[in-house]
C-alpha cells in the first residue's frame, strides 16, 4: 500500500521513528550547505530550499516553493555514519614485556537515516560489496549497517551535477529502503506518498498519519519521476567504458586534466563509494598506551602509494588517472558494478570543477577522432 | 585460519620474540612464539603478516621460516623505515602484534614434478626461503631445484650459513652474484638476470618463482621467457602499500588487482603489463 501523508501530519514520520528510539539523521542547514546531522523533526529539514550546483559551485538559495525536498546532495555522504572519517579501533596499554588490545567497541545506536537518495542507497551497496562481501569484513561497518533504517527520499529536482539516469541507480529509489517518499507539489496540493519497502518499513508505516494513496496522487508522483530523469545536469556514457580506460592507460588527456587538478582530494572525500583508509597509532605522552585509529585516506596523495623507495603515483596525472580508472572500469573488475553512483558531489566540489562526465567524454572522443590509434597492450 | 582476535580481523594477535639474528648491517631475522593459543602458525610459502610495533605502527613483511615447522613463526626484516626500525630495537622476550597469515602462496603443490627456478633478488630471498624449505621437505617431489640469488655486496648476502649448506648438497644448484665484488669476494659479479642464461633447468617442465625488485622481477621473467620458459610458469611477488591487508584499505591496488587479498604472488602472465607501465 501507498500512504498520502499531508503536509501537516509529515511530522508523524519522526514521531513514528522517534518512538522505535531510532536517532534521527537527516538534511539540515550548516554554514550555507545542506548536510546531514541529527534532527529532530519536520523543523530541522532545509524546507524552502533548493541547490545550485555545478563544476567547482555550490549554492543553497530559496526555493520558489515551500518543498521539503527540493534540494539534491550536499557535501556530506552516509559513509560518515556508517564508515565515520575518524575512527578508534582499539586502545593498547603497555603491559609487562607485552602489550594489552582493549577491545572497547562501543554500542552503535539505532539510526533512521531520512532523505537518503537513491545514488546514495546504491552507495551503500557498494560498499556493502567491498566491506561486507569480501573475503574479510570490517566489523565496524557491519554494526553500524545493520542498525540503520532507510528512509528514500525520490529526486523531484534533480540537479546540476547529477547523472543517475546514466548509472541506473536513480532517480526513483527502486529497493534499499524501508520507507520511500516521493514528494508531491501539484496545484495548491502539497502532500507526500510514502511506501515501504521492508518489513520494518511496514511497522513504522502503521504509525504515520495518512490515507490510502489515490490513483490520480499516484500518477502525479510517477509523473514528477518521469519528469526528473530528464532533468539531470549530466550524461555519462557508459557503454564499454571499463575496455575505453583501460586502453587508454596513456592518452594525453591525462596531462590536461592533471594541469588543472590540484591532488587536494576533495573528490575522494565526498564521494560516498570511496573507501580508502589509513590505519595509524597515537601513541601516549607516557609511552605506555596506544590508541589504533582508522582514518579516511585518499588516493591523491602521495603517501598512499608510499613503498621503501619512494611512492609508486608520483605525478598527478597517475592518480588522477588512478581515480577516474578505478572508478568507472577497475572496479567492474573488482566488485562486479561501477564505483561511481552518478550523484555528482565530485563535480560540485572540485575547487577548480574538473567532471568526470567530460573527462571520460573527452577519452572517448580522442579515440573517436582518431587521436590516440597507439593501442597500450603489450 | 583467524587472521586476528575476537572476529575481528585488524585486531593483532601478541607474540613473543624468542630469538633475534642479525643477518646483515640492516637485516634481521625475528623468531616469535604465540602468547597464547594456538600455539602453532601455519602458513603457506609465500605469505606474510601484518607486523606491529607498540605505539608505533604496522607493516606488511613476509614470513621467512619454515612452513614444515610451524612452531615458530620466522620473519626477516631489513629496516629502513619508521616501523621496521622501531622492530630492529626490540629485544629478546619483548611481544609484537601479528595479523595473518595473509595472501596467496608460491605454486609448491602445482610445482610438483618439474624443475624449481628461484630468482632472488636481494631481501627477496626471505618470502623465498619457505620455498626452499618446503622442497628440501618434498626433495623427492620435483626435479631439479635451481636457486639464483643477486644481492648488492657480498656483506648484503642473507642467511649466509644455510646458503653455504645448500650449496654443498648435490641435489640443489645455488648460484649467487653481487653487483659490487667488495673486499675478498671471488664469485660472480653482475646483476642475477645474467645468471639465468646458463641456468640447468628443462625450460618446458619448470617452474620459476621470482621475488625481488620489480626492474629485477621484470628483466627476470624475459631472461625466463627466453630461455622458453612460458609466462604462465612464472610466478612474481609484489609489493605494494598496505594498511590493512585484507583488501579494506585500498591502498595495495595496482589496476584491477589488491595485492594483498589477489597476491602478493601472481602469476606473471596474468599481471604482466604492470611492469611496462608507469605510475600505474
Amino acid at each position: 500500500m501507498i500512504l498520502a501523508v499531508e503536509k501537516k501530519d509529515f511530522q508523524s514520520l519522526f514521531d513514528a521513528l522517534s518512538s522505535e528510539n531510532y536517532q534521527i539523521i537527516g538534511p539540515a542547514v550548516d554554514n550555507s550547505a545542506m548536510i546531514y546531522d541529527e534532527i529532530s523533526g519536520v523543523d530541522g529539514l532545509p524546507v524552502g530550499y533548493t541547490d545550485e550546483q555545478d563544476g567547482g559551485k555550490y549554492r543553497l538559495v530559496k526555493s520558489d516553493r515551500e518543498a521539503y525536498f527540493d534540494y539534491v546532495v550536499g557535501q556530506h555522504t552516509w559513509k560518515r555514519y556508517l564508515y565515520p572519517p575518524d575512527k578508534k579501533l582499539f586502545d593498547l596499554k603497555l603491559k609487562g614485556n607485552g602489550f594489552e588490545v582493549i577491545d572497547n567497541k562501543h554500542e552503535i545506536p539505532k539510526r533512521a537515516f531520512i532523505g537518503m537518495r537513491a545514488c546514495e542507497i546504491e552507495a551503500i551497496r557498494v560498499q556493502d560489496m567491498i566491506l561486507l562481501d569480501g573475503p574479510y569484513k570490517d566489523a565496524d561497518y557491519e554494526k553500524c549497517r545493520r542498525n540503520i533504517f532507510i528512509v528514500a527520499v525520490n529526486c523531484a529536482r534533480p540537479g546540476g551535477t547529477c547523472f543517475c539516469t546514466s548509472m541506473g541507480t536513480g532517480p526513483k529509489a527502486k529497493n534499499g529502503f524501508d520507507l520511500a517518499i516521493t514528494e508531491v507539489f501539484e496545484d495548491n496540493d502539497h502532500y507526500f506518498l510514502i511506501e515501504s519497502g521492508t518489513k520494518s518499513g511496514e511497522n513504522i508505516m502503521k504509525n504515520v498519519k495518512g490515507r490510502e494513496a489515490g490513483e490520480k496522487q499516484i500518477q502525479a508522483a510517477e509523473r514528477i519521476m518521469k519528469e526528473a530523469e530528464g532533468r539531470m545536469g549530466r550524461k555519462l556514457e557508459t557503454e564499454g567504458i571499463k575496455e575505453l580506460l583501460y586502453r587508454n592507460f596513456e592518452n594525453p588527456r591525462w596531462d590536461e586534466v592533471a594541469n588543472r587538478c590540484l591532488s587536494c582530494g576533495n573528490c575522494t572525500l565526498v564521494c560516498p563509494t570511496c573507501f580508502c583508509v589509513n590505519i595509524k597509532d597515537i601513541s601516549g605522552l607516557e609511552g605506555d598506551s596506544a590508541q589504533r585509529l582508522r582514518k579516511w585516506d585518499s588516493c591523491f596523495t602521495l603517501a598512499h602509494s608510499y613503498i621503501y623507495g619512494g611512492s609508486v603515483r608520483t605525478s598527478a596525472k597517475s592518480r588522477y588517472r588512478q581515480w577516474l580508472t578505478h572508478k568507472l572500469a577497475s572496479w567492474i573488475d573488482q566488485f562486479g558494478m561501477s564505483g561511481c553512483v552518478g550523484c555528482g558531489r565530485c563535480i560540485t566540489w572540485c575547487p577548480v570543477g574538473i567532471d568526470i562526465t567530460e573527462e571520460a567524454r573527452a577519452i572517448r572522443e580522442s579515440e573517436r577522432k582518431g587521436k590516440v590509434s597507439a593501442s597500450n597492450e603489450e | 585460519m583467524a587472521v586476528g582476535i575476537n572476529d575481528d580481523p585488524m585486531m593483532p594477535r601478541q607474540f613473543k620474540i624468542q630469538r633475534l639474528k642479525r643477518d646483515t648491517v640492516d637485516t634481521f631475522s625475528m623468531e616469535l612464539k604465540p602468547v597464547s593459543d594456538p600455539k602453532e602458525f601455519n602458513f603457506l610459502p609465500g605469505q606474510f603478516n601484518m607486523l606491529y610495533v607498540f605505539g608505533v605502527g604496522e607493516v606488511p613483511i613476509s614470513i621467512s621460516g619454515d612452513p614444515t615447522k610451524p612452531e615458530k613463526l620466522v620473519h626477516t626484516t631489513r629496516a629502513v623505515g619508521n616501523v621496521t626500525n622501531a622492530m630492529d630495537n626490540l629485544k629478546k622476550g619483548q611481544t609484537i602484534g601479528v595479523r595473518g597469515p595473509l595472501g596467496t602462496s608460491w605454486p609448491v603443490e602445482k610445482a610438483e614434478g618439474n624443475d624449481i627456478i628461484l630468482v632472488a633478488g636481494g631481501i627477496g630471498l626471505a618470502p623465498l626461503r619457505p620455498v626452499m624449505y618446503y622442497l628440501l621437505a618434498h626433495r623427492e617431489s620435483y626435479g631439479k631445484v635451481v636457486l639464483l640469488y643477486g644481492t648488492r655486496t657480498p656483506g648484503d648476502i642473507l642467511f649466509q650459513k644455510e646458503l653455504e649448506n645448500w650449496r654443498s648438497r648435490l641435489d640443489l644448484e645455488i648460484h649467487i652474484t653481487v653487483d659490487r665484488g667488495t673486499g675478498s669476494w671471488r664469485g660472480n659479479v653482475g646483476v642475477v638476470t645474467n645468471l639465468i642464461a646458463r641456468a640447468p633447468f628443462d625450460h618446458l617442465n619448470c617452474t620459476a618463482m621470482v621475488c625481488g625488485p620489480e626492474i629485477m622481477m621484470r628483466f627476470s621473467a624475459l631472461g625466463l621467457q627466453k630461455r622458453g620458459v612460458d609466462g604462465k610458469d612464472i610466478y612474481v611477488s609484489m609489493e605494494r602499500n598496505m594498511k590493512c591487508g585484507i583488501g579494506l584499505c585500498g591502498h595495495c591496488q595496482i589496476g584491477n588487482i589488491f595485492v594483498c587479498k589477489d597476491g602478493p604472488v601472481f602469476r606473471y602472465s596474468d599481471i604482466r603489463e604492470i611492469f611496462t607501465r608507469r605510475e600505474f
